[in-house]
């Protein structure tokens, strides 16, 4: 018994919440609850609802057990596995996802742009779980050490081995946003 | 030497890392087709059984359920090494063998569906290991293959000739000669996964009456077009589309079962079906390393020579082979080309048994055999105080020894003597301070005992098989590559776009990629073999040369001169010495008119690359536990082509069922019943961010002549030489030798035990 909570919750989300919204990379989203086209169904995984109705593909499913960080997006403000999480239980929060990245000129996030002038990735399937975790942690601490990045990305599996090159990023993607935020003060 | 080169070598951005980043990269789970189904498989719970009855009924009246296949809807197409393996058959042969496939609306609902499937079994009598699996009287996986034993060698690699054992000279001589004979057994049997990220996967679809189509994130979709033809016909078309591959390591080089169930399915509901495999049936059902057992002795001289080698190498598949006898062929060349030696009798004798299939991984039959044959050679070495460093400078072959490789012939080597390879790595590693012996750690701090190890694994596939493809000049100043190519991480799709940009003097701008589509390119094997610089390289480098060529044909006339006067850079011809006059292809082309020109790579087996490791570990006496501390890889690219891919490659040494398969990565299976225990990533350990051991990269340019910018791929090694270099370390650190790998904490403290070291 022991999904006994998660079934409570689930049939208690269902009675109680007939819609739920999400601010998805700064936009408001409002699903139903329920089982038709288009609806949020009470089962469904946060990574579910941002690939299958959003067509955000940038999020990566691969155990779908929370094991592999592949599916990790920025939930208000935390890296979480969208694959861990159902999405009535994201009823008002502030979801990020890879697509929602990016600002300035280039259209690109300072670690989007130093992960590809590192080649900080190999397959690419990890890749985009690794930096939404990456700017999770820089948005919560401008200046890591190396020990903070590794501790930070220790949830994502890369079996290519991209980490030597992805620690590099990261480091330098926090050098960059530092320098241009020491030059706009 | 000396040349200077625009692209070649240089920092230069991936042509897909925009795409990369921002995760608007298309794999196959992000293709959606119009009315697409998706497929699962129910599995057998039993390692041998009869299917006696499937009731379909209920999971077929579940809403949204399309089809529901089993042994008796399916065509007789048989696959594996010798087409003896029905795509659905009456009998299953392991813990995970498809027993039906169904289509439905959403993945959820057809695992529903399949749950709801009620199989009748009759349970049978099954073999788990490959003893018992030789065991008079034991039961058998096929009728075809007596006491379990399959064929050795592949028909398609010279018939009958192809390499099935390393047999010459004389063996018994060779032992008289020896200063020191050591016999023994080890074992690899601990069939590691190299678990890409993306799970196997394919989109089916089948048109009436006799055209299949596929989409697959694999490593080389054009050879499946080769290889399904031979199980399902010449009549039938067949047509592929590669998609970029989230990881493969090798080991989705080869998925006809997982493309057929969609395409079976497709053709019973007449809409694409996506089957792809969840991360739990990708690491209990999908292709582990092969298995490998040597029992042999070895004779050595004091200098290093090794006089002979016998023995025979023992090797599971699990419940079939598709590609283990290749293995075995490759793996036999390999261990000439890393042990010179006049005397071998070598035996191969591949087995099968009730569990999930080996496969193809990264190292391909060469890692396994290394793994388990050199630990022999260390006997012979340690009781000759051989140092194994210079063991291997005397022993990996040198321009004009000679081996048979996979089709039986013999080459002599026209390669590179790795020998200053292993003494810079030897060098920068600082092995000539830590090594202290065999059998004697590098040092001692109180329960930490430090030891070094070094390993070595070299291919002469780098230039396996034939390669083709075209480049289209276009008016405008650009350059298409149709090669059926897909970019599986290891940034060749970018690197033959240099190599042809190189040729053609454009910048990387103006270099595109023609689909990836089995109709459009010509023929291309794919990956493996670390084939694609040296053999698909070629190619595309003579597909550039030839469009040059007749772009400076169609020029000459405008010049008043001959094409051999004539050079091209950024879109514009001219002549060599009055490089004044310029008049771009748009008006040579006309605007109306492309240059296409061909390339093929023939190919060559006489030129081999080259990777040692060097590691030092810190073995923990009181827990037993095995750290990694240092990784040190030393090659020779030749020539550097992408000096980060080819990093990204080396340091991949850690990943995919590599250099910690010899400390923890293991697939763990329950050895009455034949489940896997640890088919999920919590249980199969993998190695986080967290305990990186210090790497480097030695990467020495000693040039390849046979190669236009004399490079050579290292890719596919880098998994290779590592494990050995692993056990070398933890026997010096425990001053035992180990016998079988992993080297858990329980084996190093039974083995301190032995030891009286503790």
């Amino acid at each position: 018994m022991a999904c006994l909570p998660g079934v409570i919750f689930v049939i208690d989300a269902m009675r109680t919440l007939r819609s739920i919204r999400l601010i998805v990379n700064g936009e408001e989203k409002v699903f139903k609850v329920g089982r038709g086209p288009g609806q949020v169904k009470p089962f469904e995984t946060l990574a579910e609802t941002l690939r299958e109705t959003l067509g955000l593909t940038g999020t990566k499913i691969s155990c779908d057990e929370g094991a592999c960080g592949a599916c990790t997006v920025i939930m208000n403000g935390k890296a979480v596995p969208s694959c861990m999480i159902l999405t009535v239980e994201c009823d008002g929060s502030k979801i990020t996802t890879i697509e929602g990245l990016g600002r300035g000129p280039s259209g690109l996030d300072p670690l989007q742009q130093a992960f590809i002038e590192h080649t900080a990735f190999q397959c690419g399937f990890c890749t985009p779980g690794i930096i939404m975790s990456a700017r999770a942690l820089l948005n919560r601490n401008p200046n890591p050490g190396e020990e903070e990045i590794r501790e930070a990305l220790s949830g994502h599996l890369c079996r290519c081995i991209s980490h030597y090159q992805v620690i590099e990023a990261v480091k330098e993607a926090a050098r960059k946003e530092r320098w241009e935020r020491s030059s706009d003060s | 030497m000396g040349e200077e080169f625009r692209f070649i070598g240089k920092k230069i951005p991936r042509q897909d890392a925009l795409d990369i980043v921002t995760g608007r990269v298309r794999f196959l789970n992000d293709i959606r087709l119009p009315n697409m189904l998706y497929g699962h498989a129910l599995r057998s719970p039993y390692a041998h059984a009869l299917i006696k009855k499937v009731d379909k009924s209920r999971a077929l009246r579940l809403k949204g359920v399309k089809a529901v296949l089993t042994w008796e809807d399916v065509p007789d197409w048989k696959g594996g090494s010798r087409n003896t393996t029905r795509i659905l058959d009456r009998k299953v042969r392991f813990v995970g063998d498809v027993v039906a496939l169904v289509a439905a609306e959403t993945k959820r609902l057809a695992i529903e569906a399949a749950r709801l499937l009620k199989v009748e079994y009759e349970v049978l009598p099954h073999v788990l290991s490959p003893d018992e699996a030789m065991r008079e009287g034991a039961p058998l996986l096929y009728d075809e293959y007596p006491g379990n034993i399959l064929p050795s060698g592949v028909p398609q690699w010279g018939g009958p000739r192809s390499l099935k054992s390393v047999v010459m000279g004389n063996v018994e001589e060779g032992l008289k000669e020896a200063h020191a004979i050591a016999e023994g057994e080890f074992r690899y049997e601990h069939i590691p996964n190299p678990i890409p990220l993306e799970s196997p996967g394919a989109i089916g679809l089948w048109e009436e009456p006799n055209r299949m189509t596929i989409w697959v994130s694999d490593q080389a979709f054009y050879k499946h077009v080769e290889y399904l033809r031979r199980i399902v016909g010449e009549e039938i078309e067949i047509r592929t589309f590669g998609l970029p591959c989230g990881g493969s390591y090798g080991s989705k080089s080869m998925s006809w079962q997982v493309q057929l169930y969609a395409v079976l399915l497709s053709r019973a509901t007449g809409c694409p079906v996506h089957f792809s495999l969840t991360k739990h049936e990708h690491l209990a059902t999908f292709v582990l390393r092969p298995s490998s057992r040597i029992k042999g002795k070895v004779g050595m001289k004091r200098d290093g020579t090794v006089t002979a080698i016998s023995g025979t190498w023992l090797v599971d598949t699990g419940y079939y082979s598709q590609t283990t006898q290749a293995q075995v062929a490759v793996g036999c060349g390999e261990a000439q080309l890393a042990i010179r030696s006049q005397n071998w009798d070598l035996r191969s004798l591949i087995v099968c048994t009730n569990r999930t299939a080996s496969g193809i991984v990264r190292g391909f039959g060469g890692q396994e055999l290394k793994c388990s044959l050199i630990p022999l050679l260390c006997l012979a070495m340690a009781k000759l105080d051989v140092d194994p460093v210079d063991f291997f400078k005397k022993n990996f072959a040198k321009p004009g020894d000679g081996y048979f490789w996979r089709d039986g012939l013999w080459y002599t080597y026209r390669g590179v003597d790795p020998a200053p390879v292993i003494e810079e790595g030897a060098r920068r590693f600082g092995w000539r301070e830590k090594w202290k012996g065999w059998l004697r750690p590098t040092s001692v701090d109180g329960q930490k005992r430090r030891g070094v190890g070094v390993g070595i694994h070299g291919n002469a596939d780098v230039g396996e098989d034939a390669s083709e493809a075209y480049v289209r000049l276009d008016w405008n100043g650009t350059a298409t590559i149709f090669s059926c190519l897909t970019e599986h991480g290891t940034g060749q799709k970018t690197n033959i776009a240099r190599m042809a940009a190189e040729v053609l003097q454009l910048s990387m701008e103006r270099m595109r990629h023609a689909p990836a589509d089995s109709l459009i390119g010509p023929r291309e094997r794919g990956p493996g073999g670390s084939r694609m610089t040296y053999a698909a390289g070629s190619a595309v480098i003579k597909a550039a040369e030839d469009a040059r060529e007749k772009l400076l044909i169609l020029a000459a006339p405008l010049f008043g001169t001959t094409p051999e006067d004539l050079d091209t850079k950024d879109g514009m011809v001219f002549q060599r010495h009055k490089p004044e006059k310029r008049i771009p292809w748009s008006s040579i082309l006309e605007g109306t008119r492309t240059v296409m020109g061909y390339g093929r790579f023939e190919p060559d087996y006489s030129i081999s690359n080259c990777l040692v490791t060097f590691v030092e570990v810190e073995v923990d006496t009181e827990t037993g536990k095995v750290d990694l501390l240092k990784v040190f890889n030393a090659t020779n690219a030749g020539r550097i082509i992408d000096p980060q891919s080819l990093e990204g490659q080396l340091n991949g040494c850690l990943g995919s069922a590599g250099i910690d398969t010899a400390i923890f990565e293991e697939t763990i299976m329950d050895g009455s019943t034949g489940h896997i225990l640890n088919a999920n990533l919590v249980d199969y350990k993998w190695r986080t961010f967290l305990e990186l051991p210090e790497i480097e990269n030695v990467i020495l340019e000693i040039p390849y002549p046979t190669h236009r910018f004399h490079a050579v791929g290292v890719g596919e090694i880098a998994t290779s030489p590592g494990p050995l270099a692993v056990w070398m370390a933890v026997c010096n650190a425990v001053g035992q030798f180990f016998y079988e790998y992993p080297l858990t904490p329980e084996r190093v403290l039974a083995a301190l035990k032995r030891g009286g070291k503790v």
